[in-house]
């Protein structure tokens, strides 16, 4: 029998594969096209900070109290504030989404403020539907307020009702910008697709077309199936994910506070379990379009909403917490943010790392257990 | 004539229903968006973890500590006791956040002073923070004024919060009547490109051209199946969403209903585009998966359409699940009125003239 990989051959097929992805305009469209695409759209289309929220304001009081709190509102960089003197109204822009919620100052609001002993309550009402912009609506609004009530008891010589005041800080994001973990993140999405979407296709198609058959007649060893199949996949896969870097930090405009070899090193790794996984899914289902289908299921989708690249994974119910921890995106998800925008942060990349590294081996160990089989 | 497009349509329902790997396209969907996304697709803090590092040790910090950490947000608490231990917890991702308190702090406060205390976040996940942040500050504030009113004064002004719509600002309610739009996009578009594709993967495309079926009529024949099992998988949604999740239903069913029939057809267009460009049913499956991802990042569904660089806005106008998430979440949560869903509505009939007639042109192109 022949050595267990020779690197004739192993060149051979390489050289096949690669020829084959780059002949085939689809694998051409998800490799390059795709992934830039993304990136631009999670980049300027994926944005959690309501950073001009627009809101109503109605004054029923235009004594020139309410009017130093309207001009506090007006002076806000965080919303854009449209006045009107009728309450319904604002109701229906809200109801329309034209406004995310309204302040009324109601007419007794300058007697009461001027009485010590009493109390001047401000109506607020948010249109909930939109909790994220909600809460943001609703920070806003009591920071205005807030900044108010110790500018007035400032010029009226008091002692300020809330002496005790917090200060924040956003360590490695200072302006806290979503954009800033977004984009990174969204890189893990761009890896799964090409990785996992790309080569899930690369199996199944050739078990489709019979060329599988012919290729197990040859003096191919499994080795040297895998790698071929793994090695040119790789490659591409590297080169998309330093072009999304790339692209992310000179056109997107995103700090890289870590370093290219550690993000090289943790890349490969996730790189090789999503690689891993298409390929397990192509040995799998034999047929391009359930292995299509599978790719979307098992990786893509998890990538997206499991991987607390957007949505929290602390909040989520703990059956699903738990779920999450078996998904490799959400370790390269934590990686890749890290080393974006904190550095190089050992004890979070090494753990991250040795997961992926399972990963991988244990996804591509079983597409070798199950390639095996069928030599047989 | 109507005879024909009758049995077109009861032989594309009976290719899609019987045809197992198809069914599979049609039910994943639908079981995810339901067991999955309303849980797993949430913006909300709770749950997370507070770290502490208390310099001052007196009451008033105390009593503060104790009012952070029974906040839902909160579920775990960190104490910390050096300047190093910020770092580790902070870079670690162990805690969201970290409040510290100066070691005056308390005899400040004692000597009628004010006091400041420090809020330390993760910027790596700067909107958790930025929420989990807004809970301290009301809690914060609710001290301050109580502390007031113990000294026998009154605060000088109070908000008054209301949320409406939602208030208490779950996510579910959010979601929901975001999936019903998706899952009608996504299963009006699989239905009707992957149809055109196969017929013309099996040769059966020209057979059909060459009947006395006109393009117009196999155009209905593919939109009403499509249209008949995408809306079927919305009212199962609909249904968990008002039955499972107990989110009511304020607005006009019927209203709903025939909005998304003008939805469903704009996107048939879209899916017929689709299939033309497709030789096989794998390309048509890529097609429609590139065109969904986009749609529905850019639909309001993930992060608000007002958030997006203007000329985004703009290009995203022939978007039309943003429009249609709008009329959801409206008729949905809102009971909005006839003029504000028309002003929604106009552009999905745009759409939808616009993509049909372009193809219908591609359809009389393989004619000739």
């Amino acid at each position: 029998m022949n050595n267990a990989l020779s690197f004739r051959r192993l060149r051979a097929l390489c050289r096949k594969e690669t020829l084959q992805i780059l002949r085939d305009p689809s694998s051409n469209i998800i490799a390059f096209i795709l992934p830039v695409l993304l990136l631009f759209i999670f980049g300027y289309g994926i944005n959690l900070d309501s950073s001009a929220v627009h809101i109503g304001l109605v004054l029923e009081d235009t004594s020139p109290e309410a009017r130093r709190f309207a001009n506090n509102l007006y002076g806000s960089p965080y919303l854009q504030v449209t006045t009107g003197l009728n309450q319904k109204a604002m109701e229906q822009a809200m109801a329309a989404g034209q406004i995310r919620g309204f302040v009324v100052v109601p007419q007794d609001f300058s007697e009461k403020i001027k009485r010590p002993m009493e109390t001047a309550p401000l109506q607020v009402i948010i249109d909930g539907s939109e909790p994220n912009t909600a809460s943001f609506v609703q920070n806003n609004m009591r920071g205005v307020w807030n900044g108010w009530l110790l500018q007035r008891a400032t010029e009226h010589g008091e002692k300020p009702a809330t002496d005790i005041t917090i200060e924040s800080r956003f360590w490695f994001n200072p302006s806290a910008e979503s954009r800033n973990y977004l984009i990174p993140g969204s890189i893990t999405i761009i890896m799964t697709v090409i990785g996992t979407l790309l080569t899930s296709l690369v199996v199944a198609r050739e078990w489709e077309r019979g060329t599988m058959e012919a290729l197990l007649a040859s003096p191919v060893t499994r080795t040297e199936l895998l790698l071929s199949k793994l090695i040119p996949y790789y490659i591409l896969g590297i080169v998309s994910l330093f072009l999304c870097v790339g692209v992310s930090v000179v056109i997107l405009k995103v700090p890289f506070r870590g370093s290219s070899l550690v993000l090289w090193g943790i890349g490969s790794l996730f790189l090789s379990s999503s690689l891993g996984m298409g390929l397990l899914i192509s040995t799998l289902m034999r047929n391009q379009f359930n292995a299509a289908q599978a790719a979307l299921n098992a990786a893509f989708l998890p990538a997206l909403m499991l991987s607390g690249f957007v949505y929290e994974i602390r909040s989520m119910p703990e059956v699903i917490q738990a779920v999450t921890y078996l998904i490799p995106a959400r370790y390269f998800v934590t990686a890749i943010q890290t080393i974006f925008q904190a550095g190089t942060v050992w004890p979070l990349l090494l753990s991250s790392g040795l997961f992926l590294l399972l990963s991988s081996v244990f996804f591509i160990g079983l597409t070798a257990l199950k390639t095996r089989r069928r030599l047989e | 004539m109507l005879s024909r497009i009758v049995t077109l349509i009861i032989k594309e329902l009976q290719m899609l229903l019987m045809d197992r790997s198809s069914r599979m396209v049609l039910i994943m969907p639908v079981v995810l968006q339901l067991g999955l996304f309303p849980f797993a697709a949430t913006l909300e803090v709770t749950n997370n973890t507070l770290a502490v590092f208390n310099e001052d040790n007196g009451n008033q910090s105390l009593e503060l500590i104790k009012r952070f950490s029974k906040a839902q947000a909160f579920s775990e608490f960190i104490p910390l006791y050096s300047e190093l231990d910020i770092h580790q917890v902070l870079d670690n991702q162990k805690a969201l956040i970290v409040i510290r308190f100066p070691a005056d702090f308390s005899r400040n406060i004692a000597a009628g002073h004010s006091a400041t205390i420090q809020a330390l976040l993760d910027g790596r996940r700067s909107n958790s923070g930025q929420i989990a942040l807004g809970y301290v500050q009301q809690i914060l504030l609710n001290y301050n004024n109580e502390r007031l009113i113990d000294q026998r004064r009154s605060p000088p002004s109070l908000l008054m919060t209301r949320n409406w719509f939602n208030p208490n600002l779950t996510y579910v309610r959010h979601i929901v009547p975001g999936l019903v739009a998706i899952i009608t996009t996504i299963s009006t578009l699989i239905i009707t490109a992957l149809s055109v594709a196969r017929e013309r993967e099996q040769g059966t495309f020209d057979q059909l051209l060459v009947s006395p079926l006109t393009p117009g009529m196999i155009m209905i024949g593919k939109a009403i199946p499509a249209m008949l099992v995408a809306m079927t998988q919305a009212t199962i949604i609909l249904l968990a969403g008002i039955f499972i999740y107990q989110i009511p239903f304020v607005g006009s069913f019927m209203l709903l209903y025939l909005c998304m029939i003008f939805y469903v057809l704009a996107l048939v267009g879209f899916g017929l585009l689709i299939a033309s460009i497709c030789a096989t049913q794998q390309q048509a499956f890529l097609g429609v998966f590139s065109f969904v991802m986009p749609t529905v990042l850019l639909s309001g569904f993930v992060s608000p359409v007002e958030n997006m660089p203007l000329w985004l806005q703009y290009v995203d106008w022939i978007n039309p699940l943003r429009h249609f998430i709008v009329i959801v979440k409206g008729i949905f949560l809102k009971d909005i009125d006839i003029p504000i869903i028309l002003h929604n509505l106009w552009p999905l009939w745009v759409i939808a003239i616009g993509t049909l007639s372009a193809a219908n042109w591609k359809f009389r192109q393989h004619l000739g």
